[in-house]
């Protein structure tokens, strides 16, 4: 999410690295803007962290507890939030460390750049599927050192060669018969000192990683209703507060009247904040009850008023050139070769598609306990973006960012929402709670409505693509124009986001194809209209519609080529070289074990689509039949290149539910506008997946001696184009328009 | 006004009004957590409890309505329970906060039906919203729980 892909200058996309394309284009968004400029000098991680309590982190580093029975704790400095990443960083350090891995426990790290920094971002936080990548090496490095520490003091205590040591689930032994658990040896190991650069292991020497023993670690305290989220806090003398937000986007509080919602039993207080009114509360029931007795006035003179028809009617003119809002101008993000040339006749394809807002709608709505007292400022909620919402709150009550303090606690999903770029829930939470005063806890409680008609929604989109084929049927000239709200463009993510008028997110996955590698002339532009509705990364971002687009466009030609779709694909990775090998294989493999080619019965059809995001790349080959119209998928077969694989049931977990995820919005996601207000507010209206209507997802996991890279994004764009694909072959109609079933 | 309810074989006296959801009171009330808030609507199920044995929404249930009915919250099920076994067997949840919702409503049907087909469990489940998308787990865990699950049933890796 915080991930951006590189420079769109109209070079491709540098790939084919040893951990894959993006890997190398993965750049750090330290959002590192103190009063609107970058700080030079100063890293963002100093920033962000500027005025953090001094920590005792103990003999064992920042990362690593051990207890006195030897069992290892963790500390996490990712959001947990469904991505299963206690799997992973738990057996980084675990297989580093030859610790015991049944009574390893891993949790939350407190909020601090400076220590904590996710290094693929600069600062505090989880997004872009880099929880394990960018731990990789560190958790590596701190589990090998704290080996080394037990090594040593063994070593010392026995007198014996550390040479001759050996350590196994956390008890350290040596040949002549001594044995010691980590906790036996804890005292002395703690006196040593650390190696720097301790010596990892040879990985085909992992005992732990890849095998099946890496599960989860939260599946007992999320089964026994023990989990603790946000929602879940209740703290002595805590009052609940909701919001009346606006009714649409820009609008601005005139007036309130509160005479009756003052006399709703339980509420305790009302003002205005800057996005509305608070009503706080002993409850939520009666938070809710004040809120509507509230009587309330908006000024909408600078709201949108469009709806969505109109905001697509106006996309497809930008598209088209009829139309140019003075608020952006085309960018270029790939141009090779004399494109000056018609695309008209009977050897171009002309493909047209439409994406709606989509809200990430996680099963826990927006929330965040906050107390404020003065300029100290405390957090407890499921914090996603964690340096972000200390900057965020830092500027409300006047403090440095490390001086905000963040208890996390697990989030109930996010795909996304919970990293803000303007933290707008917790600077919200902070708000009341600074008028509330005397540090009492606040929880701020969003409802469904509240959060699904917040915005922060996956932009809105069109993509206008031709395709000027050569005589076998393939690329030989590719125009792309895509018109997409930016949602980094004016926010302080900019600077880091935002090259050339280009934020990166609009364009990956267009950008970098290998479909656009294998094309002699291109010419792909961007375009970014403004509106007050409120955009944000959704799962998997920019995939979200340059997979489908891509992927739909390609079977398409091969269509008119009547060429299959997998043959035309590899003539398309073969052509564009070295950079699509790992496309190449995903698909042999997705292919494979899918059976494509083989028949079906009754109606059945398959699609398949490729796609790299997270620095992964990902196959499946979904399997479908159109039912009164309305497409049922079955089965979804995925392949997945993504590095090391370190828990492989929880990879396979990712697979099944961004399979899911992605089946939900192409199916059925869509926030649509009526005079700029959203029309769906609760999941009634906004139809989601239900049981009855999951696919079986069948995970394979290329092997690769590769560093890890993603996979709580990377499966989600792909069944969003393979089912578009076996639609086609059912149908021989393109899919133009999403959600592929229309309320 | 005083209303007595019985929640997990406790009496247990609430201060509330009887229109009053019963999900604002197990949670807000007697921080009974598990229960979990999603929708308001009865949409999701993430606030799924049982009724005399009937799993129902609690966002949906007046307190006034309750009477004498027996109450069973996730945390009533005691955290051994067959099902909730199999669920960390299969390593169903992925964020969570759909599965106290997911369990009580599996619960309450294998309580009814000891080995549901397909269709069964069709029916019993697709009030339940899981957005992580746990779906196929769901289905490979009620089979386990009953007794019902073979090999080829689970397709993770």
């Amino acid at each position: 999410m915080y991930i951006k892909h590189l420079a769109p200058t109209g070079e491709p996309t540098e790939r084919g690295s040893d951990q894959g394309a993006s890997r190398r284009d993965v750049l750090v968004i330290g959002a590192a803007l103190v009063g609107g400029s970058l700080m030079v000098g100063c890293s963002p991680a100093d920033i962000m962290g500027a005025g953090a309590p001094k920590h005792d982190f103990g003999a064992f580093g920042p990362f690593i507890k051990i207890g006195a029975d030897g069992a290892v704790t963790v500390m996490n400095k990712h959001q947990e939030m469904g991505q299963g990443n206690h799997a992973g960083l738990g057996a980084i350090v675990a297989e580093e460390m030859d610790a015991d891995w049944s009574t390893l426990k891993v949790e939350q790290s407190a909020a601090n750049a400076k220590v904590y920094a996710n290094s693929l971002m600069g600062v505090q936080g989880t997004g872009g599927s880099t929880a394990i990548a960018n731990s990789w090496m560190q958790l590596r490095t701190a589990g090998a050192a704290a080996r080394g520490m037990f090594v040593q003091a063994a070593a010392a205590s026995w007198n014996v060669p550390a040479s001759e040591i050996l350590v196994k689930s956390g008890v350290v032994s040596h040949p002549s018969g001594k044995t010691a658990h980590f906790g036996e040896l804890l005292a002395a190991a703690a006196k040593v000192t650390p190696s720097a650069s301790p010596t990892l292991k040879d990985p085909k020497n992992f005992t732990l990683i890849g095998t099946d023993r890496v599960r989860r670690k939260d599946s007992a305290a999320k089964s026994t209703g023990q989990a603790r989220y946000t929602q879940d806090v209740y703290l002595p003398d805590m009052l609940t507060a909701v919001v009346a937000h606006a009714p649409r986007f820009g609008a601005k509080l005139k007036t309130f009247d509160a005479t009756e919602a003052r006399k709703v039993k339980g509420v305790v207080d009302v003002f205005a904040i800057p996005t509305g009114v608070a009503v706080v509360a002993e409850g939520v029931y009666a938070a809710r009850k004040g809120r509507d007795a509230l009587k309330l006035d908006w000024d909408v003179s600078k709201a949108e008023t469009r709806s969505s028809a109109d905001l697509l009617a106006d996309y497809h003119k930008i598209a088209k050139g009829e139309l140019t809002p003075a608020d952006d101008k085309w960018a270029s993000f790939t141009a090779k070769g004399d494109a000056s040339g018609k695309f008209d006749g009977a050897d171009v394809l002309h493909a047209s598609y439409d994406f709606p807002y989509l809200a990430h709608a996680a099963m826990e709505p927006m929330n965040c306990v906050a107390q404020v007292k003065g300029a100290k400022c405390k957090l407890t909620y499921g914090a996603q973006g964690h340096s972000l919402d200390q900057m965020a709150a830092a500027t409300v009550v006047l403090n440095l960012p490390g001086a905000i303090e963040i208890e996390t606690l697990f989030a109930g999903g996010s795909f996304g929402r919970r990293s803000s770029i303007d933290s707008d829930f917790v600077v919200e939470a902070v708000q009341i709670a600074k008028h509330v005063g005397k540090f009492r806890p606040v929880k701020l409680v969003w409802t469904r409505e509240d959060d699904m008609t917040a915005g922060r929604y996956r932009p809105m989109a069109h993509h206008a693509v031709a395709v000027k084929v050569d005589k076998d049927g393939y690329p030989a000239a590719w125009r792309h124009r895509v018109v997409i709200q930016s949602f980094a463009k004016g926010t302080m993510m900019a600077s880091m986001m935002v090259k050339n008028n280009i934020d990166a997110t609009t364009v990956e996955g267009v950008l970098g194809s290998p479909y656009l590698e294998a094309t002699p002339v291109v010419d792909a532009q961007v375009f970014t209209p403004h509106s007050p509705v409120t955009t944000l990364w959704w799962r998997s971002v920019g995939a979200t519609h340059a997979a489908p687009v891509m992927e739909h466009t390609i079977d398409q030609l091969a269509a008119r080529a009547k060429i299959d779709p997998v043959a035309y694909r590899r003539e398309l990775y073969r052509r564009a070289g070295p950079a699509a090998a790992r496309h190449l294989a995903v698909l042999n493999l997705a292919a494979e074990k899918a059976g494509w080619g083989t028949p079906l019965a009754d109606g059945w059809v398959r699609g398949v689509a490729v796609h790299e995001s997270f620095g992964s790349v990902v196959a499946n080959v979904c399997e479908v039949k159109l039912v009164d119209g309305a497409p049922k998928v079955r089965k979804v077969t995925v392949a997945v290149d993504c590095g090391v694989a370190i828990a492989r049931d929880q990879i396979a977990a990712q697979m099944e539910g961004g399979t899911c995820y992605g089946l939900s919005a192409a199916l059925y996601g869509a926030v649509t506008l009526k005079n700029g207000a959203p029309e769906q507010t609760n999941f009634d209206t906004y139809r989601a997946l239900r049981f009855n209507e999951a696919p079986v997802v069948e995970t394979h996991i290329l092997p690769s001696a590769n560093a890890p890279s993603g996979v709580g994004e990377p499966g989600t764009p792909v069944i969003m184009a393979s089912l578009p694909n076996a639609i086609l072959a059912a149908t021989g109609k393109p899919v133009s328009s999403f959600p592929i079933v229309q309320a | 006004m005083s209303i007595e309810l019985e929640i997990n074989g406790v009496k247990r006296p609430v201060n509330a009004d009887p229109d009053t959801p019963l999900l604002w009171v197990l949670r807000d009330e007697l921080h009974l957590t598990g229960t979990k808030y999603g929708c308001g609507i009865a949409q999701c199920g993430a606030c799924t409890v049982h009724l005399n044995g009937q799993a129902v929404r609690a966002c949906q249930t007046p307190i006034g309505t309750v009477g004498a009915a027996k109450i069973t919250t996730i945390e009533g099920l005691g955290g051994a329970h067959p099902v909730q076994a199999a669920w960390v067997k299969h390593d169903v949840p992925q964020c969570g906060y759909c599965q106290s919702g997911q369990i009580m409503s599996a619960t309450a049907l294998l309580a009814a039906t000891a080995k549901p087909t397909d269709e069964e469990i069709d029916a019993a489940m697709s009030g339940n919203l899981c957005r992580c998308g746990t779906y196929q787990r769901i289905r490979s865990a009620i089979k386990d729980a009953s007794g019902q699950l073979s090999a080829s049933a689970d397709a993770t890796v």
